[in-house]
């Protein structure tokens, strides 16, 4: 049994210590948001916030968390994709095929949490998600875009 | 935007199962069963491409699949363009290959691939929205009692000229359903067009921004239970003994099976089905596995298989002129080198993935295919059902790049099914398996030899590229004489063969041969996106920058002086030196590469910094391309700056080796591809001539390598011929 903060919910899961949070999410709580690329924290298709931090959720295993932390997925970010890098992503039309972008606009976010206004070193140094549609180019100018809409 | 779906009619609700939660998952491409797939009732739409809701929403039929390359949204263009149609009401949905079947496949090719959504199939979807347009015209005339041609149309609204009666197309699409289509439509000439050509946002974000996209990975049906599957590591090996009762006491685990090859007769594979997939996958990690046979491989050793080729007598003519003998003979100067392209792995970031539900008389299959039909056939084959029993729902692609062109992953998840009747089972590999069993990018050698005279005059030229057929290996029946055609992609000769007329050479040699000794190994290929066009580009442009430095002149006027029967080459090729400052004493080392394919004109123009130590920066990318018309431009840019990170990755980092017969790199942490940190800046120039239509997916991949590459060497004065970079140093190659 786990016991998680959840998008501002409590959620109570029967589920094996060892299940890394990743698949709680998808599989028991049914959020199908956060993706699957790689379960060895390479790619940050899994991204989620803990406490704010972006967290490779593949690798985090569920029984590490002590239930008190908050944990926000795509789905939590905002009520209706008003959050500034999904605006900003939205603009640029950043998205191709998809899929890591779940992860990408959560890494972004909680860049710019920490970050307010990166510069290009900064995105270099913090962003590392695996985008094999190829958008980082316009990830980049999404994120500088998204610290304008903030 | 995309319209909000009544759930009634397409949408559905599921239940998790795990914890009771019920969730509702929306989606035009995602019905949970036949009896709730979109209706297609011919009596219910203008036409086959083109549904009108009483509400004026348009929704536009999509034959080809989305995988991320935006042939969705430029289609719907396309079609909202002839149809007249306000594209603030447009919205898609895909038709199933079943429909198609049953149809007499009134929507034409699903196949989507080899940059082919929208070349191949323009033509006749534009026609069918213009038809729909004259259907709903005349039904608001006969309406009206007045003659169709007093009648005119804009973003939906008919207007009745002389009295000034107005109606919209949702209040005529059903009379309009009811008329005989026209016999002949006019399309508009692409001078006159309002949506197509414009620069559109996708139709398909909204929900990629919020993870309400559902991909083939996230499907979840009522009762479904999950399956991780193990292949066999080694190639060719089959499976020997398992032990289930290892597992079958784990959290979840239902069921444990084995599974045949899904392209011969035995078993290769075990599977372990459970309620959630990391239980499944958990118990398969613990499963006591024996394999027995398979091949001894070895890239290593492979390599002088390759070699061999490189100089043997024996080789496929591609393309050949004039008389090699006598210009080698009487050359100045011989340039002799040799380039090597690795095996790559597509690695889409959704893993393969399908869904499928059997029963004795029926079997349904959700699944991520950039072939809904080729998908439905496997099904149905596998399945030992009629395959007008069957139905394949296509679910969008977390990435396809050509991997999701093979069914194997679909038949897979049949038998899986027909192990459990009546229970939706969900395949999904792991990155592993996903990383060792692809359809590999081939490996090849090119061994390239000019002759130059005296006035650095290019006299001669011979390329031998060594290496892997792949119709041999999948399609052997497209063989011609034994040749693979597709092996010379970007070096066919023009007006042979209308199959490769859109792969030709457009460089004028005055003596040359270009040949392929086909050296197969026993790795499994596949079309990789920009396919056999990527390394050929390596092997002409970086060999055509090899040739210009020994002849001792500028690579862009090299390069144009072969180019004059081409003018559209030339004519990218001269964009990006001038946007990018080509010859300018500056400082900036810059690199070159133009190439046609895929029916586009493309060129690059790489700038690139390498440190003391040797540290590559890729700086700046301009790139050029003339895919003849531009039905979206925005989205075209998209797709060039997205084809270098693909063909970038492959160059700095990516390849599969291969030892005693299995892939040595199983993940992204052996298998790297570029992150925003070694992201160049790209300036994509779109400069569409006009009279054709080229394919916008794959062609420019080709000409980001060579350019690097070519860019590399102006930094360094080293060529680098090995690939990927990796580890090598560039001050000391």
């Amino acid at each position: 049994m786990a016991t998680l903060k959840i998008n501002g919910e409590t959620k109570t899961v029967d589920v094996e210590e060892d299940t890394p949070l990743l698949w709680v999410i998808r599989e028991q709580l049914g959020m199908t948001g956060t993706k699957y690329g790689c379960g060895i924290a390479q790619c940050g298709t899994c991204t989620v916030h803990v406490d704010g931090q972006a967290v490779r959720s593949c690798v985090y295993p569920v029984g590490a968390l002590s239930g008190d932390e908050n944990i926000t997925t795509i789905e939590g970010l905002s009520e209706d994709a008003s959050h500034p890098v999904q605006q900003a992503w939205a603009e640029l039309d950043i998205p191709q095929c998809g899929y890591c972008q779940s992860g990408m606009i959560m890494a972004v976010s909680a860049l710019l949490k920490e970050t307010p206004n990166p510069t290009d070193e900064d995105i270099d140094a913090a962003i590392s998600n695996i985008c094999r549609c190829g958008t980082l180019a316009r990830v980049r100018k999404g994120i500088h875009l998204a610290v304008k809409k903030a | 935007m995309t319209k909000t779906l009544n759930i009634s009619r397409r949408g559905f609700i599921v239940g998790t199962g795990a914890t009771g939660l019920t969730i509702v998952v929306l989606g035009a491409c995602t019905p949970s069963s036949k009896d709730d797939a979109v209706n297609l009732d011919p009596n219910d739409e203008v036409n086959a491409w083109v549904h009108i809701d009483h509400d004026d929403t348009v929704t536009i039929r999509i034959a080809r699949s989305e995988m991320g390359q935006g042939t969705l949204t430029g289609l719907a263009q396309l079609v909202a363009e002839e149809l007249d149609c306000d594209w603030k009401n447009v919205t898609t949905e895909y038709p199933t290959p079943g429909q198609n079947l049953a149809r007499e496949r009134v929507w034409g090719a699903f196949s989507t691939g080899g940059s082919r959504g929208i070349r191949d199939s323009h033509q006749y979807v534009r026609e069918g929205a213009a038809a729909a347009r004259i259907m709903l015209v005349e039904a608001a005339a006969t309406e009206w009692g007045v003659p169709a041609s007093e009648c005119s149309v804009s973003d939906g609204i008919i207007t009745h000229t002389g009295s000034g009666k107005k109606t919209s197309y949702g209040k005529v699409a059903g009379a309009a359903s009811k008329l005989a289509p026209p016999l002949e439509v006019t399309l508009k000439d692409p001078s006159e067009w309002k949506v197509a050509g414009q620069p559109k946002l996708r139709l398909d974000t909204a929900e990629k921004l919020t993870g309400k996209q559902v991909y083939g990975a996230d499907l979840q049906l009522d009762g479904m239970l999950n399956a991780a599957i193990r292949q066999a590591p080694k190639i060719g090996a089959t499976l020997k003994s398992f032990d289930a009762s290892a597992v079958q006491n784990m959290p979840g685990v239902k069921k444990v099976v084995s599974v045949r090859n899904p392209f011969g007769a035995e078993n290769n594979a075990v599977a372990v089905i459970a309620d959630t997939w990391w239980r499944a996958n958990k118990a398969l990690e613990a499963l006591p596995v024996e394999w027995e046979g398979g091949v001894d491989f070895s890239t290593d050793e492979f390599e002088a298989e390759l070699n061999d080729g490189l100089t043997s007598d024996d080789a496929f003519v591609g393309n050949a002129s004039g008389d090699l003998e006598t210009a080698f003979a009487g050359a100045d100067q011989i340039v002799d080198v040799t380039y090597n392209m690795p095996f790559q792995n597509h690695a889409t970031m959704e893993p393969m993935n399908a869904t499928a539900l059997w029963t004795e008389d029926k079997c349904e299959v959700w699944c991520p295919t950039q072939d809904g039909e080729s998908a439905l056939a496997a099904t149905a084959e596998e399945a030992g059902i009629p395959i007008e029993q069957c139905e394949v729902y296509k679910i969008h692609l977390g990435g396809g790049f050509g991997r999701r062109g093979a069914p194997d992953y679909v038949k897979q998840a049949v038998m899986l099914a027909k192990e459990m009747p009546g229970t939706p089972i969900k395949l999904l590999w792991s990155r592993e398996e996903d990383m060792m069993h692809g359809f590999f990018h081939p490996t090849t050698k090119g061994r390239m030899r000019g002759a130059l005279d005296a006035d650095g005059n290019l006299t001669g030229f011979h390329m031998r590229i060594s290496g892997q057929s792949i119709l041999a290996a999948l399609m052997p029946q497209a063989l011609q004489d034994g040749v693979d055609f597709a092996t010379f992609q970007g070096l066919f000769p023009a007006g042979v063969n209308p199959r490769m007329e859109d792969q030709s050479i457009k460089y004028s040699f005055d003596n040359f041969l270009i040949d392929h000794a086909m050296r197969n190994p026993p790795v499994r290929p596949g079309f990789w996106r920009g396919v056999n066009l990527n390394q050929n580009a390596i092997y002409l442009e970086c060999f055509m920058d090899e040739l210009a430095v020994a002849a001792g002149r500028d690579p862009l006027e090299f390069r144009l002086a072969h180019l004059k029967d081409s003018p559209k080459t030339a004519a990218v090729l001269q964009a990006v030196a001038d946007q990018a400052g080509w010859g300018s004493n500056d400082g900036k080392h810059r690199g070159l590469c133009a190439m046609y394919g895929f029916g586009s004109y493309v060129a690059a123009c790489a700038e690139v910094t390498v440190s003391d130590d040797g540290d590559l920066k890729i700086d700046r990318i301009v790139a050029a391309t003339d895919p003849g018309t531009a039905v979206n431009p925005q989205q075209i840019e998209a797709q060039v700056e997205g084809s270098f990170v693909y063909g970038l990755s492959a160059l700095l980092y990516g390849e599969i080796t291969f030892e005693n017969g299995e892939a040595q790199q199983k993940n992204f942490d052996t298998f790297d591809s570029l992150r925003i940190a070694a992201m160049p800046k790209v300036e994509t120039i779109v400069m569409p001539s006009g009279g054709f239509w080229g394919g916008v997916g794959e062609p420019t991949i080709a000409v980001a390598a060579p350019a690097v590459l070519n860019a590399i060497y102006a930094a360094t004065g080293k060529r680098i011929r090995n690939l990927p970079i990796k580890d090598q140093n560039l001050r000391e190659a």
